[in-house]
């Protein structure tokens, strides 16, 4: 197969990716632009198997077989709540397939080299700015696949709860910081010496452990912020891998993976009002005049029942259901479904208020309430749905807190000031579904609990939906 | 490779980035799940570069073992990607 023709297929096989990220525009055309997109990696596979210079084909079948099984089993088994856990680990094995090619164009580089230049004492990776530009670009990918490839791991045992305390080197950010110049370090050391097999193994491992090191102090409501990024690291190395090679259609796929990560980072960290560096390296501040829960609840949080609840649901119009990492925890999801089509039975019209970091990765809420065939049509995003808070007759919060807390909106001192937050608040009534009064990940007592018009329904998310549902439905 | 080439590359690099942009702002937050894996899948490529460190003829052991790790991964994220971002995406065609 001759270089032009390869890289027209590999050029079809780009123009397919980017269709396929198109049709994720709109979710009736995401499946045919799923589709397209895996046809465009079977193009690319298939001209690349046909390749000259492919000789040995016992280890390509041997890792194609361990991972399409290994593959196909995780995306086939995978429950819809653990979606976030997936996606970690796919980032994860993403960057460890850049790393390892980084790692074998090295090594067969410079074993080349050994075999036939030594003699004339040329480096193997090309003379002048050309040998500095192959050696960074292999040192760069392993850099990025290899933090990509931990700190992924440590964000999946965040997400599985293996992981519950937030541990971090000594010094914070100081100690990834002397982590990261010990890698750049060895980089400019090889790029001067590219032969020096040992400052590969330096750079292996100073990343290694900056990809620990930087996601195991962050808290798992930060999650979602850490997970878009590693994607973006993943699409990175990728793109990197490309230039090592040579190879357009790594280059065209991997920045569109970049720039999705990045982006949806950039939405993660506005929708906390925080800044990425805050997210990395920061804690919640702890807050000025920080209120105590007692002040805030003193004697005033007023509970009910779920027959109590469901009294106030009969004579509703409007119900709003404000879900969050609760309702995938409780796997209510199919429960939450169930009063949605009670309601909707009684002529209530039902919507679905969707904060965009509610959950553990972007998107989380959507897709598990897609699983329980709620239409994405009464998904509604933030800024559509709080402008109609005033006309809801019943909120339902099922599970989420932060997002809800009108202290954001009003009290200027308080450290979660200026987040968008969804304005339960305003509804005529508010339920809220939750264990106990305790605090949710910025530490904060919610305001929201102890309102007149809120009525708190303590108990397991899921049983509690059931009860009102079932409570709903003998009614009249 | 040449500096016109690495020149070329570079101009691929960054105008597939303003690329990328202008695809993803489109993309709505109800399917930002499903784009995430379908990323994955995407940057799955990898798998092309791995065929080749997997199969050359390097004379090195240690090459062709890094490949068979390459392989493997890479394959695992292009199945595993692109089979678990149809299974969401069914769901929410279904209606």
């Amino acid at each position: 197969m001759n270089a032009t023709t390869v890289n027209l297929v590999y050029l079809a096989a780009a123009i397919l990716f980017i269709l396929g990220i198109k049709g994720l525009g709109k979710p009736k055309t995401a499946v045919r632009g799923n589709l397209m997109s895996a046809v465009g990696m079977l193009l690319a596979v298939v001209i690349t198997l046909l390749d000259n210079s492919i000789v040995n084909f016992e280890y390509i079948i041997a890792g194609a077989v361990l991972g399409t099984l290994i593959g196909g089993v995780m995306a086939i088994k995978v429950q819809m709540t653990a979606m976030p856990q997936m996606v970690a680990m796919l980032n994860g094995f993403g960057g460890g397939a850049s790393l390892a090619i980084a790692l074998a164009e090295y090594y067969a580089k410079v074993g080349e080299a050994s075999a036939l230049t030594e003699t004339l004492g040329a480096s193997p990776f090309g003379t002048g700015a050309i040998g500095v530009i192959a050696v960074l670009s292999i040192s760069l990918t392993i850099l990025i696949g290899a933090v990509t490839l931990t700190g992924s791991f440590v964000a999946f045992a965040k997400l599985q709860e293996w992981m519950k305390k937030d541990y971090g080197l000594p010094g914070g950010p100081i100690g990834n910081g002397a982590l990261l110049l010990i890698g750049l370090g060895a980089i400019i050391a090889l790029c001067l010496t590219p032969t020096n097999a040992t400052l590969i193994i330096v750079i292996v491992i100073a990343a290694l452990l900056l990809g620990l090191f930087l996601v195991m102090p962050i808290g798992g409501a930060d999650m979602p912020v850490v997970i878009a990024l590693l994607n973006s690291y993943s699409g990175i190395a990728a793109a990197l891998a490309g230039f090592i090679l040579g190879n357009t259609v790594l280059i065209v796929a991997g920045s569109l993976v970049g720039t999705s990560g990045l982006i949806l980072t950039k939405i993660m960290c506005v929708a906390m009002n925080r800044s990425l560096a805050n997210v990395l390296f920061g804690k919640m501040a702890a807050g000025g005049e920080s209120i105590s829960a007692d002040e805030v609840y003193g004697g005033k949080v007023k509970s009910a029942q779920p027959e109590e609840a469901a009294m106030m649901l009969e004579t509703a119009k409007r119900v709003v259901i404000v879900p969050g990492f609760g309702m995938a925890m409780a796997q209510a999801q199919h429960a939450v479904r169930e009063l949605m089509d009670v309601l909707e039975a009684r002529g209530c019209e039902v919507e679905f208020a969707i904060h965009p970091v509610a959950g553990r990765m972007p998107g989380h809420m959507n897709v598990l309430l897609a699983e329980a065939e709620v239409p994405y049509e009464k998904l509604v995003e933030m800024d559509r749905i709080n402008p109609t808070f005033e006309e809801t007759d019943v909120a339902i919060v099922i599970g989420a807190n932060d997002v809800t807390n009108p202290m954001a909106r009003e009290d200027k001192g308080s450290p979660i000031y200026g987040m968008p937050i969804l304005h339960v608040d305003k509804a005529k009534n508010v339920l809220v579904i939750k264990r106990s009064l305790s605090p949710g990940f910025a530490g904060l007592p919610n305001p929201l609990f102890a309102m007149d018009h809120t009525y708190m329904v303590y108990g397991d998310g899921k049983k509690a939906v059931i009860d009102m549902t079932a409570a709903l439905d003998m009614a009249d | 490779m040449d500096m016109n080439t690495i020149v070329m590359l570079l101009a691929l690099f960054v105008l597939s980035l303003f690329l990328g942009v202008e695809l993803i702002t489109k993309v709505p937050p109800t399917l930002h799940t499903p784009l995430m894996s379908g990323t994955n899948a995407i940057s799955g490529i990898t798998l092309v570069g791995a065929l080749l460190a997997a199969g050359s003829d390097a004379h090195s052991m240690v090459v062709n073992i890094l490949g068979f790790l390459a392989v493997t991964l890479a394959t695992l994220n292009v199945v595993g990607g692109y089979l678990v971002t149809n299974r969401m995406l069914a769901m929410f065609k279904r209606k």
